[in-house]
Formats: C-alpha cells, sequence, structure tokens
C-alpha cells in the first residue's frame, strides 16, 4: 500500500470494502474476488497503522490499525464490542473466544489485519438486541457462572460446540468446551447449560 | 509485542521472495497460535510477517498412489474431519485431536505444528533453546519435570512439541520446503534435529524455507496414544505413535516413535526389533514398551515418564491391531 495515500482512501481498503458492502454473501466471495484481482501482488503494510475492514456480526467495520494488534484489541479498543474479555492474551483461556468463519477462535491469537475478509462473530451478534441466544437463556437458567468474566467466551464456545455436535452427550461437552477456563470453577453449571441449550435448540436451527 | 509490517500474499512465489535468509528477521504466520504469543514475548522480533493462509497452494488434503498429501495450511481440525484420513492414517487424526482446544485446533496447522518452538519454560523465560545461563545448563539442576528422558546428555534437554511429528516418523512422511530457490523433500526423521548450539534451530529447515506440504505413505496399521495430565488444553507428558506393516496378524516391520520424551520425535527402534515377526498380544506389547526405554536417563524430577513412555507404546500397539 502506498503511504501517500489519506487512511481510508487507499485502493486495497477501498477495493475491500467496496467487496463487503456490494455483496451480502460474504467471506468466500471477497477473497475470490481478491485474488483475481492484480492489486493481490505481495505489498507490505504497516508498520504505521493501516486502515482495515473487518466484518463483524454481519456488518463491515472500518478501522485503522498497527498490524501488531490483535482482533481482540481491535474489537475491545477501537469497535466497542468489549463481550469477549482479555484475560490470559496467550490463547489459552478462552475468554476472548470468538467465531470466525464458523469456528471458534482465541481472537487474542489473531491478527486483526489478518481477520480481513472473514467473518467475525461475536457474543453481541448471538442474538438480536433485548433478546437472550437459547445458550445465553440457558447459562442463566443453569447458573453457569460466577463472577461472569468468562462467561461470554464460555457461551461463543458453546455455541460453536453445539453448531457442530446438536445432540452431545455430557463427556463430549467436556471434551467440547476444553479450551475455556474458569476460575470460579463454575463447570458443572455450564455443561448443564449447554445440554439444556441443546435441547431448547433441537429442532429448530438458531443462527 | 513489537511492531512490524505485514504481508499477504495470494501467490506462493511472492510469498517466497519475501522470506530472509536471516534468521528472524521475516517470520511466515500461519495459526500464530505459537508465533503471536512469542512476538507477545518479546522472544521474536520479526521486522516483516507474511502470512501464508492465503495461498491456495499451501492447502488441501488429496491422495495419490503414494498415499496422502497434506497441504502444509491445513488445520489440525480439517485432519481431524478428514474421512481418507481417518480411514487409512487414524494415528495422524488421534494426533490432531490430542492437540490443546477446539479453538487452537481451528487455528493451528500442519505446518506450524512442524515448525513451533519447543514449550521449554527456560526457553520461553529468555534462556535460549539450550536453557543456558553463564555458560551453566539449567535443566538438569532445575525445574525438570517435563524434559526429556532420552537423548537428554546435553545440550538440549527440551522435548520435541510437535503433536504430529512422532507420527509422521512413525509412517515414514516426507516433508516438502520450498524456498525461492526451489524445493527440497526431507524425511520425517530427518526434518527433526537436536541443536548443538544456540545458532540451530529444532528443524532442518531455513530461515527462508517455508513447509510446504507433506506426503504420507498408507498402507500400514497404525496408531497413536497420548498420556496427558489433563483432558483438554494440556501438553502431552508422553505420546507414541506406531505404524505396523503386516502380514495377516504377523508384524513384517514396525516402527515405533516416542513423542515428548526427548529432543526429537525418538525412534524406538529396540522395540521395532521386538515385534519384528510377531502378532500383537499385550505380552508382545508390554515387551516392546520396555525395551524401547531401556536406555532412558531420566533428570531429577521426571522418572515418572519412563513408564507412561511404556503405557503409551502399549496402548498404542494394542489399538492399531484392533478391529
Amino acid at each position: 500500500m502506498k503511504s501517500k495515500n489519506p487512511p481510508g482512501t487507499s485502493r486495497r481498503g477501498f477495493i475491500r470494502g467496496v467487496g463487503i458492502t456490494s455483496t451480502a454473501v460474504g467471506a468466500v466471495v471477497l477473497e475470490k474476488t481478491a485474488l483475481a484481482e492484480p492489486f493481490a501482488v505481495a505489498k507490505t503494510i504497516g508498520p504505521d497503522a493501516a486502515p482495515i475492514t473487518l466484518k463483524v456480526n454481519g456488518k463491515p467495520v472500518n478501522i485503522i490499525v498497527e498490524p501488531r494488534v490483535t482482533l481482540l484489541d481491535a474489537m475491545r479498543n477501537q469497535i466497542g464490542l468489549t463481550g469477549a474479555k482479555r484475560v490470559c492474551d496467550r490463547g489459552t483461556c478462552g475468554a476472548c473466544t470468538v467465531m470466525i468463519d464458523g469456528k471458534v477462535n482465541y481472537s487474542c491469537t489473531v491478527l486483526a489485519i489478518d481477520a480481513q475478509g472473514r467473518d467475525i462473530q461475536t457474543i453481541e451478534g448471538l442474538a438480536p438486541a433485548g433478546k437472550l441466544h437459547p445458550v445465553s437463556a440457558a447459562f442463566v437458567s443453569q447458573d453457569g457462572q460466577q463472577c461472569g468474566y468468562c462467561t461470554p467466551g464460555f457461551v461463543m464456545a458453546a455455541k460453536g460446540f453445539l453448531d457442530r455436535n446438536p445432540d452431545p452427550s455430557y463427556e463430549q461437552v467436556e471434551h467440547g468446551l476444553g479450551g475455556n477456563l474458569c476460575r470460579c470453577g463454575t463447570y458443572v453449571g455450564v455443561r448443564k447449560a449447554v445440554l439444556e441449550a441443546a435441547k431448547e435448540m433441537k429442532g429448530s436451527r438458531h443462527a | 509485542m513489537e511492531n512490524f509490517a505485514y504481508a499477504s500474499p495470494a501467490t506462493l512465489q511472492e510469498a517466497l521472495g519475501l522470506l530472509s535468509t536471516k534468521p528472524g528477521e521475516v517470520q511466515p504466520l500461519a495459526g500464530g497460535t505459537d508465533l503471536i504469543s512469542m512476538m507477545k514475548e518479546h522472544l521474536v522480533t520479526p521486522r516483516l510477517i507474511v502470512n501464508i493462509k492465503q495461498i491456495k497452494e499451501l492447502g488441501g488434503i488429496t491422495s495419490g498412489k503414494y498415499g496422502v498429501r497434506i497441504g502444509s495450511m491445513v488445520t489440525f481440525d480439517d485432519l481431524m474431519e478428514n474421512a481418507l484420513l481417518r480411514k487409512s492414517l487414524p494415528s495422524l487424526v488421534e494426533a490432531a485431536r490430542g492437540v490443546a482446544s477446539p479453538q487452537i485446533r481451528n487455528m493451528g496447522t500442519v505446518g506450524g505444528d512442524l515448525c513451533q518452538r519447543p514449550r521449554c519454560w527456560y526457553f520461553r523465560q529468555g534462556y535460549g533453546v539450550l536453557a543456558m545461563d553463564n555458560n551453566k545448563a539449567l535443566v538438569p539442576d532445575g525445574e525438570n519435570r517435563y524434559h526429556a528422558i532420552l537423548n537428554n546428555n546435553g545440550p538440549a534437554f527440551f522435548v520435541s512439541p510437535s503433536s504430529l511429528g512422532p507420527a509422521l516418523v512413525a509412517l515414514g512422511a516426507t516433508v516438502r520446503v520450498v524456498s525461492a530457490s526451489g524445493s527440497r523433500d526431507i524425511a520425517a526423521d530427518k526434518f527433526f534435529v537436536t541443536p548443538l548450539n544456540e545458532s540451530m534451530r529444532e528443524v532442518a529447515i531455513q530461515p527462508n524455507e517455508l513447509v510446504s506440504e507433506i506426503h504420507v505413505p498408507i498402507g500400514t496399521r497404525n496408531a497413536t496414544y497420548e498420556v496427558r495430565h489433563k483432558t483438554a488444553l494440556d501438553w502431552p507428558l508422553a505420546t507414541a505413535s506406531v505404524a505396523l506393516k503386516m502380514n495377516g496378524s504377523t508384524v513384517t516391520s514396525a516402527r515405533v516413535v516416542l513423542g515428548h520424551v526427548a529432543p526429537t520425535p525418538f525412534e524406538a527402534t529396540a522395540a521395532d526389533k521386538v515385534l519384528a515377526g510377531k502378532g500383537i498380544t499385550e505380552e508382545v506389547a508390554t515387551q516392546a514398551a520396555k525395551q524401547a526405554l531401556m536406555d532412558a536417563t531420566p533428570l531429577s524430577q521426571n522418572a515418572y515418564k519412563v513408564q507412561l513412555a511404556r503405557v503409551a507404546i502399549k496402548r498404542a500397539l494394542l489399538e492399531a491391531v484392533k478391529g
């Protein structure tokens, strides 16, 4: 990217932005377009801050970040999405869990710039405003939290797990949520919540 | 994290053009599960990060006459979900399943698994891969419960962190590495090396090279068994991968490889000899496991790993011939 371009009007940023806003199909189509374009010649970005576009909860978001900024920090500090939490910041505790292209990821260990063109889903986008997703509701009814700091990560991990295992056993839940830690020790409530959510969601496909 | 420039090339050629022969200057970025954490700890401070996940040539799992080709950007999750691998290479699938957590399995790649740095806590605290302080090795008299029990007479005491390595060595896989000047194939057992000084890496790859794909022969009965403290989010204490060529129920040749017990995947050739010409029974498996650990030289805190490694071998062998 040429540094003389003012932020937000670089060729790459512009084309990516158009790619996102002009199609609802999203990540796959966008990447294919990007690869076919001549601008895909290896260019280096940074180390100064550069404009990027992320697709978060279905909407394009334009921000300006240094390449070293993680997706988690970009969401929390610049996009205003503070549901995902920064705890270990080393891809171990799971408090920062979000879904990327439908799969659970540790957002503390993904560079924001690397998440361009991908479909990012956070706890904030799980249910319409004012409503609880069945997973969140089950965490409430089964008392699946204490201090609550790990909860958004757990809910996203549970959502990602149930998407692939709609009718799990207790043991599968145990293993499937193995990437998230709760230092209050609410694991029993969390597992019950996931099983309740599975029952609740059965038959109807929740987004 | 120190700042860096970033590139995300679409083709292998462009990516290779950006790499540098100077160690640590340019780092390829795959799943990032090791690299990003190491950058946060200032253990690596690259000038340029080259994201290689957009490169199509580095993806995909395909089968051919020789066996299976696996692109280096294939994730652990992709390995676990692949029907072909589940049928022919269960040892690889099981090794992938053992990796940390669903999040790490969605992010981490085959190439990253092979090239990740050791988890030795002295290394992670900045004492280098040989864990030296003022010319003194820290491991022998230090906290060594997770360190090597084989090939540990120095200067390296760490254990190879690769989850797939032992399975790939047992299966006789080949690792293809590429640079701007061409490609070369390295047998999996030659890919992992024990560094003799701080300027050596634990893998036989140059700073300007990338792992592009691996080739894995099929046609063996194979299995992996992993012993861990916790059921998830934990590193193995010992693993065993076995690959058996069989004639009916008789083993014609065997390869038993241990993980997390030595600075490289450890080839237990003593076990291979026990198994050749025999059928796998609990007695034979136990005998092979015993022979495999004959040369173990545990450190002050890790003698417990000897028995865990024996158990891993026995269970992997019995699993390989099951069903």
